[in-house]
């Protein structure tokens, strides 16, 4: 049998969680075909069909699909499930929002956010904001997962292509449409894909002073992120959260500023091959997960730390 | 318009988390439970809108064992009307969650069913959607805002780049993020009252559907614990240690 791998992209480029995430969905052990959405989107469709270990490109050639909604996608899916028995995709918005709603309409459980592949029915995922790591065995036949991206490196895109099947689906649902989105704009790399991120908390005091890390990030090519408390009190845009209930990241390099390290934020952090912490109280959790920790008021160590960069 | 709001009853989130030392599952036993924060936020956004007069009446369910009576009362002190409780020992999957709330739709087909987005013990994130499947309404999932305008919902998501705002056909479940609202305390005498409204207690039988669990969870143990490193006393030292060291800048 054969595993679909549900596959993002933005403006001719595949999605970099994605491409992580897919190097998981190899380990179910199957065949693998990935599913593409979209109109003109030749460019993604060419480098999807040379992801090294996929074998077949569906490409769902529709404008309907320009946007991704769930009702949509998942009645596609469901249109060519009878050649399937693993469906997954990566943990991204998008796939939460589309593989639990194709699972039902399949009657399977989902399983969510696995961080590994025992075996061909045995996953492990992390529970309780990565407090606890379950290992779950599944009897369904057909299997939905989605796949935490930061638990596997990206697959490569090689130079040979395989079979590219065009498909324009019929029936599609209409009780959901697109309005708009509204994406934030920065110059600074996506927070799930950056090798350096630098994060502020509620020590950053308000929103103008996550000036000081964008001046940093940017000698450092670092994305910017923030704490949940940042985000709460209004310092900054929800996207920029890291934590359980925001993104979850595995940079080379974690810089957290003014942060005191809640479970929460670590659950969303902890993975990061180096981790630096720069606060003022000696105490704060987060120095307890630092690889380097300087206890110092943040606000004479980010001018100095820009200058020193 | 009636409000349907699911809420889950889990341990308290900021209650430390012990892993069983015979790696079954989690220390449930003497820990502190409250409604998990993402429905107490579906909760809220319910009072709000019947404040508003889009809703009349908000009907709080919780499936669980006989203490989510608790977190229903929660719900009917915040200001929902009334509650039904699905009396179960077993610890439903997400899949049989969503099988038993379909039926329930089915017997007071609310104009609307806000969830949280996902429970802080299993962080599935799943039932609303396939929720939202098994009774083929449209989805909102993620919301930070929600317009009702006349048949229709209008819904803006929190998604990986941004906001994305979509239109959705009701009746509709829609699911919660953190920055739709803060929740309300109850206040004293919205306690007492709490305690004469009705909650209808029924169990999976009722219902007859198969809810029989799919997967087996084989163990769960505790993450590999982080070892701290050490302390730099200045920003130079810092900046060497990176170079040098670890190399990652």
């Amino acid at each position: 049998m054969t595993t679909l791998f549900f596959i993002e992209h933005t403006n001719g480029q595949l999605n970099d969680q994605s491409l992580k995430a897919v190097s998981g969905a190899k380990e179910f052990g199957e065949d693998l075909h990935v599913l593409i959405a979209g109109s003109n989107i030749d460019e993604s469709v060419t480098q999807a069909s040379k992801i090294e270990g996929v074998s077949k490109v569906i490409h769902l050639d529709s404008s309907e699909f320009d946007n991704i909604l769930a009702e949509k996608l998942t009645s596609a899916i469901f249109d060519m499930s009878g050649d399937y028995n693993f469906f997954a995709s990566a943990a991204t918005t998008t796939g939460k929002n589309v593989m639990p709603r194709l699972a039902a309409k399949l009657d399977v459980s989902q399983i969510s956010e696995i961080v590994g592949v025992e075996s061909a029915d045995t996953f492990i995922r992390t529970i309780y904001a990565g407090n606890a790591i379950a290992t779950v065995q599944s009897s369904d036949t057909k299997k939905v997962l989605t796949i935490r991206p930061t638990a596997f490196q990206a697959s490569n895109i090689g130079d040979s292509s395989c079979e590219i099947s065009k498909i324009s689906p019929e029936n599609i649902p209409t009780v959901s449409e697109f309005v708009g989105e509204e994406l934030t704009k920065s110059d600074r790399p996506e927070l799930t894909s950056a090798k350096t991120i630098i994060s502020g908390g509620r020590g950053m005091q308000n929103g103008e002073n996550f000036e000081l890390l964008d001046k940093v990030a940017a000698k450092l090519n670092a994305a910017v992120g923030a704490s949940r408390a940042a985000v709460d009190a209004g310092f900054v845009p929800n996207d920029y959260q890291v934590g359980q209930t925001g993104k979850v990241v595995a940079p080379e390099l974690y810089i957290a500023v003014g942060i005191s390290g809640a479970i929460q934020h670590l659950a969303g952090m902890k993975d990061s091959k180096i981790i630096v912490a720069i606060n003022k109280d000696e105490e704060a959790p987060i120095f307890d997960v630092a690889d380097y920790g300087l206890v110092a008021d943040l606000f004479q160590v980010l001018p100095e730390l820009e200058s020193a960069l | 318009m009636k409000i349907l709001v699911p809420v889950k009853r889990v341990i308290d989130p900021y209650v430390n988390i012990r892993v069983k030392s015979d790696q079954t599952g989690v220390e449930t036993d003497n820990v502190k439970m409250s409604m998990n924060p993402f429905c107490e936020i579906a909760v809220e956004e319910a009072i709000r809108l019947k404040e508003s007069g889009k809703a009349d009446e908000i009907i709080a369910i919780s499936i669980g064992n006989q203490q989510c009576q608790e977190t229903i009362r929660t719900a009917l002190a915040m200001g929902a009307d009334r509650g039904i409780h699905i009396l179960t020992d077993e610890l439903l999957e997400p899949l049989a969650l969503a099988k038993i709330l379909a039926k329930v739709y089915e017997e007071e087909k609310p104009g609307l069913v806000i969830m949280g987005k996902q429970a802080i013990d299993g962080d599935n994130n799943q039932t609303g959607q396939m929720f939202a499947a098994l009774t083929d309404l449209s989805q909102g999932t993620f919301a930070s805002k929600i317009d009702i305008e006349g048949e229709q919902a209008v819904v803006t998501r929190e998604v990986d780049g941004g906001l994305q705002t979509i239109k959705i056909n009701m009746p509709a479940v829609i699911t919660t993020d953190l920055r739709l609202n803060e929740p309300r305390y109850a206040s004293l005498p919205n306690i007492m009252k709490a305690k004469k409204k009705p909650i209808d207690q029924k169990s999976p039988a009722d219902f007859g559907v198969d809810i029989s669990p799919r997967l087996t969870v084989l163990k769960v143990v505790e993450p590999p614990k982080r070892q701290a490193g050490i302390k730099v006393e200045s920003v130079s030292e810092l900046v060497e240690k990176l170079k040098n060291e670890a190399g990652v800048i």
